[in-house]
C-alpha cells in the first residue's frame, strides 16, 4: 500500500528531472563545461611558459641596454615592438595594444548582437554580427604580420659567439632568445589564434542563419548567445596570453 | 524542442521592437579599456620586479572578471551555475600554482645536481 502512495506523489523538487535547475538549456550548459575543460588546456600551456621561464635566467641590466642572447629570457616590450608601415621605429608593445583592443571591442559587439537576439530584432542581430566577424578578421589579420615578423625577425638579428647571425626566429633557432621562447610564442599564440580562427567560421555560420530567418522562425536567438559565450571565452583568453606573455 | 517549450513559436511580428538595454555593456567596455591602460601604465613607468607582476595578475583577474560576469552573463545565472564554472577554475589555479612551484623546485635541484 504504501508503494502506490509514493507512486501517486509526482517528484516536483529542483533535480527530480523535468526541469532545468541552472535555468539553462542543455546546449548552453555543454558550452560552459566546454569552456572550461578548454581552460585546462591554456593552463597547461601557461604552466609550461612559467615552468620554461623559470629554467632561465632573468635578464638584469637596464632595458635600454638590452640586447637578443640565448643566455637569458628576452624582455617583451624589446621583441614586440615593431608596427606595420614603420620599420626599423621601436613601438614598444604597441601593435599587441592594438590588437588587445580590437579583440575587446568584438567581444563588445558580440554582446551587442547576444542582446539584440533577446529583443528579437533580426537587423540588429546582422548588424552586429558582421561588425564581430570584420573585428575578428582583423585580429587574426594583425596575427598573421606579427607572426610574419617575428618569423622574418629584424636586420641585426643576434651576432653568436662564431660570428654567424641569426635572424628570425623557427622552432629550433630564435634571434630573440633561447629556442623555448619562440616555441612557445608560436604554441600559446598560435592555439589562440586557431581558436580565433573556429569563432570566425561559427559567426559566419550563424550570419547566414540569421540572414536566412532561421532563429526567427525558431523563436529564440539561443545559438547567438552560446557562439557568444565561445567567443568571450577567445576573449578572456587573449587577456591572460597578453598579461603572460606580453606584460610580465 | 523540447528544452525550448517556454519560448514561443507565435509571436507577433507586427509588435514594436523594445529598445535596446546597452548601458551596462558599454560602461563594462569602458571598465575593461581602463584596466588596459592601467596595465601599459605600469608596463612603463615602473621596473619589472615581483610588485609589477602581482599588479599585472591582479588587472588580469579584475579584467577576467567584468568578461566572464558581465559579457558572459554568469552573473545573472544561478548560483549553481555560478559555482559549478568557479569551484572547478579555483582548483585549477590551485593546480597551476602547485605545478609552477614544485615543478620549479624540483628542476633545479636536478640541474644542480648535474652541476
Amino acid at each position: 500500500m504504501s508503494q502506490t502512495t509514493t507512486f501517486e506523489q509526482p517528484n516536483t523538487g529542483t533535480w527530480d528531472g523535468g526541469n532545468e535547475p541552472f535555468k539553462a538549456s542543455y546546449g548552453k550548459l555543454m558550452m560552459w563545461f566546454f569552456l572550461l575543460s578548454d581552460a585546462f588546456t591554456f593552463a597547461a600551456f601557461l604552466t609550461t611558459y612559467g615552468l620554461a621561464r623559470h629554467r632561465h635566467k632573468a635578464y638584469e641590466g637596464t632595458p635600454e641596454a638590452f640586447t637578443f642572447s640565448t643566455e637569458w629570457w628576452p624582455i617583451p616590450e624589446k621583441v614586440f615592438n615593431a608596427f606595420p608601415g614603420f620599420h626599423g621605429v621601436d613601438w614598444p608593445l604597441a601593435f599587441v595594444a592594438l590588437m588587445t583592443m580590437i579583440l575587446i571591442l568584438s567581444s563588445v559587439t558580440m554582446v551587442l548582437a547576444v542582446e539584440a537576439g533577446h529583443r528579437m530584432d533580426k537587423n540588429d542581430v546582422q548588424k552586429w554580427l558582421l561588425w564581430t566577424i570584420l573585428f575578428g578578421s582583423m585580429f587574426l589579420g594583425c596575427q598573421a604580420w606579427e607572426w610574419t615578423h617575428f618569423i622574418a625577425g629584424t636586420e641585426e638579428g643576434m651576432k653568436l659567439a662564431d660570428g654567424s647571425v641569426i635572424h628570425g626566429a623557427n622552432l629550433l633557432v630564435n634571434q630573440y632568445g633561447p629556442p623555448l621562447f619562440a616555441d612557445l610564442f608560436f604554441f600559446i599564440t598560435g592555439f589562440h589564434g586557431t581558436h580565433v580562427f573556429s569563432g570566425v567560421v561559427l559567426l559566419i555560420m550563424i550570419f547566414i542563419n540569421t540572414v536566412n530567418g532561421v532563429y526567427h522562425r525558431r523563436g529564440h536567438y539561443e545559438m547567438v548567445e552560446k557562439v557568444g559565450l565561445y567567443w568571450h571565452f577567445v576573449d578572456l583568453v587573449w587577456v591572460f596570453v597578453f598579461t603572460f606573455f606580453y606584460l610580465v | 524542442m523540447a528544452s525550448h517549450a517556454h519560448h514561443t513559436n507565435e509571436f507577433d511580428e507586427t509588435a514594436p521592437l523594445a529598445k535596446p538595454q546597452t548601458k551596462v555593456i558599454w560602461k563594462t567596455f569602458f571598465i575593461l579599456c581602463g584596466l588596459t591602460a592601467i596595465e601599459f601604465a605600469f608596463a612603463f613607468m615602473m621596473d619589472a620586479g615581483t610588485l609589477r607582476n602581482a599588479i599585472f595578475i591582479g588587472l588580469t583577474l579584475f579584467k577576467a572578471f567584468y568578461i566572464v560576469a558581465e559579457f558572459m552573463h554568469l552573473k545573472h545565472e544561478t548560483k549553481g551555475l555560478i559555482w559549478a564554472v568557479l569551484i572547478p577554475t579555483v582548483l585549477l589555479v590551485w593546480l597551476l600554482v602547485a605545478l609552477l612551484v614544485e615543478g620549479t623546485f624540483y628542476g633545479e635541484s636536478v640541474f644542480n645536481y648535474f652541476q
